[in-house]
């Protein structure tokens, strides 16, 4: 266990180590001069001379990393050229809006895509399943930027039922959250699906109704714990995808998450900022798959003892 | 009054003229606390008729076409869904043939137990009924087996914790499908004589289905024969023993290995069971009996009540100056007849 739990350890560092090294080789392949982002294309060859001795800029790209990566190990992400705020200040202070958009559409994605998964499975091949099954094709095809103006136009715009953008209070969560939602439901609802109609033609669901359990008891006790043990691989797998769409639809609804942080640091040419929300993004996957393994753990008990 | 009754049972699956019948006209009787074993090949429609019992059977693709299923006099098939639940486990309960994949792997022991009494005895769910029912399911050191999960077990100590979930809400039938088909011989004795003794220490009905002739004598009181969706014979389980009178019943004894007797070689039955959908004109068994009549082929027997309690499915069962057909039974190719003799001793159906 213990030995499982340090090579899972040093994955991780490893695998935030190897993201922060690559983010940083490509925004040193980025073309131009930074110190001119900075000063602006007006600068005199002095300012433009002071800005280069004082991030560094023409040390040797070996020695700079040393720097960066020194700095990272001791918990320091930089400031940003740009407004001199600390990375790590500036992550922080978005993290709520995000964390709250991403609460609601979870909270969405299990009140619909679970209980979806489940009834179709059990009805499978009715109307109500087949139904489903187009709906949910249509859902996963979709791309993040369109479905989110769309449904900004039609129904903030047009028809007013929600607030058009920014984050004032719950309700304007309402539509961004539905948006990242309905990307995956469709996706999960179908893998619940395929997975429960599998799980119910067993024996032991066989065995559960023998007993004289509840039809709601087979399905949502017995049936839909040992569905979900395929699905949550995939879960911890999708979240880095899931972040991509977090990005669009911040940005859409003006919501001032990380999402847009990031957008914006690449807009502004910002390596200190940029590297930040890259970095994040990394704990955040990284960090996801650990509570997938240890849900896995929970949920299904063949896997503690199993290896 | 008995304590299960079918009568004239019809299940098929599918609908419409594609429809394939597998159970057809099935009627059986059960006193309380008797042992009645359902004894056939695989395919020959006896788990389908031990499913119905409780209605467990997938529907659709199964559907219930016709007869009656009296539990304690109430008819099964015409069941609320509310009713059909206390029926199950409440009444009868079963222990099916592959003990591991019957229990739910993602539950300890002790929860899948509970979760029974919970439904049916709620009074009694606690701990100490849990270890109780271990107990009584032979199953040693029970207070630690509480905590276990499925896969922690073997499969003789997975069947006893599924007898002990059977037990649990204190059914007044058990129905026992293939219970030791999937354990090693070793188990299989012990099973059957747990399921026996607990027959007779809790008082209660068995509904033994088993492809194993060799393990009526020690449980059964009565014996139904099957083949191909239709009862061909049922007696008393001594008298069936020593005297079979159906010839397929006699072809079945023939392929059971005894210990005390002095024939040497076992023949295996010749051909296969015919597939569902494809049963023969006539006498479902006569392409593969030994005694066919050239009226075999023609006109379906019916079930005769031939002596007292004995029933058979067969107008020649006391046909002993016939001519006996060489035909089917001889010009079997070998390799044929020793597949058969495999499949026949295999898993059961699936």
């Amino acid at each position: 266990m213990l030995t499982r739990f340090l090579n899972r350890f040093i994955w991780s560092v490893l695998t935030l180590v190897g993201t922060a090294v690559l983010t940083f080789f490509l925004l040193n392949a980025v073309p131009g001069d930074i110190a001119k982002v900075i000063a602006g294309s007006k600068a005199s060859p002095e300012v433009i001379q002071e800005i280069h001795a004082r991030y560094h800029l023409d040390d040797p790209w070996w020695e700079r990393l040393g720097l960066y990566l020194g700095r990272l190990a001791r918990g320091d992400l930089g400031h940003s050229y740009v407004t001199d705020q600390p990375v790590l200040e500036a992550i922080l202070m978005r993290l709520p809006t995000t964390a709250a958009l991403a609460s609601v559409a979870g909270v969405m994605w299990m009140v619909i895509a679970v209980p979806l998964g489940v009834l179709t499975a059990r009805f499978s091949g009715s109307w109500f399943d087949r139904l489903t099954l187009v709906v949910a094709t249509l859902s996963l095809s979709l791309p993040a930027f369109w479905l989110a103006r769309m449904l900004q136009y039609w129904l903030s715009y047009k028809l007013a039922w929600f607030p058009v953008a920014t984050f004032q209070s719950v309700r304007h969560l309402l539509l961004p959250a539905a948006t990242l939602a309905i990307l995956s439901i469709g996706y999960y609802a179908r893998l619940i699906h395929t997975n429960m109609v599998e799980v119910l033609e067993s024996p032991y669901i066989r065995a559960v109704r023998a007993k004289g359990a509840s039809e709601t008891r087979v399905l949502f006790k017995h049936a839909l714990r040992n569905a979900v043990i395929p699905v949550l691989t995939i879960l911890g797998m999708d979240v880095a995808a899931m972040l991509g769409g977090v990005l669009f639809i911040e940005n859409v609804f003006a919501l001032p998450g990380i999402g847009t942080l990031a957008v914006q640091s690449v807009y502004n040419l910002d390596p200190p900022m940029i590297m930040g929300t890259v970095l994040f993004s990394g704990v955040l996957v990284v960090g996801a798959n650990w509570v997938v393994d240890l849900a896995y753990g929970w949920i299904d008990p063949r896997i503690k003892t199993g290896s | 009054m008995p304590l299960l009754e079918i009568r004239n049972l019809q299940i098929d699956f599918g609908r419409g003229p594609s429809a394939l019948r597998a159970v057809d006209g099935v009627s059986l009787t059960l006193e309380p606390g008797k042992a009645l074993c359902l004894v056939g090949e695989s395919g020959s429609g006896k788990s389908v008729t031990a499913l119905s019992i409780a209605r467990l059977l997938g529907s659709p693709p199964a559907r219930y076409a016709g007869g009656e299923i009296l539990l304690e006099g109430r008819d099964v098939l015409r069941m609320r869904a509310a009713e059909l639940r206390s029926v199950r486990g409440g009444v009868v309960s079963y222990v099916f043939q592959e003990p591991g994949a019957s229990l739910n792997p993602v539950f300890r022991i002790g929860n899948q137990i509970k979760e029974a009494l919970k439904l049916h005895r709620p009074e009694a769910a606690t701990d100490a009924e849990v270890v109780r029912l271990l107990k009584l399911a032979g199953i040693p050191a029970p207070e630690a087996r509480i905590r276990n999960y499925p896969h922690e077990m073997s499969g003789g100590m997975q069947q006893r914790a599924m007898i002990a979930m059977a037990l649990a809400p204190q059914p007044k039938l058990l129905v026992a499908d293939e219970p030791t088909t999937a354990l090693d011989v070793t188990i299989q004795a012990q099973i059957i004589e747990l399921l026996s003794r607990l027959q007779e220490q809790l008082g209660m009905a068995i509904l033994l289905i088993t492809h194993n002739l060799g393990i009526v004598g020690d449980i059964a009181d009565d014996v139904a024969v099957m083949y191909a969706g239709q009862i061909v014979e049922t007696a008393p389980a001594g008298e069936l023993l020593k005297r079979p009178l159906h010839p397929y019943t006699q072809a079945l004894m023939n392929s059971v290995p005894s210990l005390d007797s002095e024939v040497q070689r076992l023949t295996a039955i010749p051909g296969a069971v015919p597939r569902l959908g494809a049963f023969p004109a006539g006498c479902r068994f006569h392409p593969r009996c030994a005694r066919a009549q050239a009226e075999c082929s023609q006109k379906q027997p019916v079930l005769v009540e031939v002596e007292p309690r004995r029933w058979v499915r067969c107008p020649f069962w006391n046909a002993t100056g016939l001519n006996i057909n060489p035909g089917t039974a001889r010009q079997q190719d070998p390799s044929q007849v020793l597949g058969q003799a495999l499949r026949s001793g295999g898993r059961g159906e699936r």
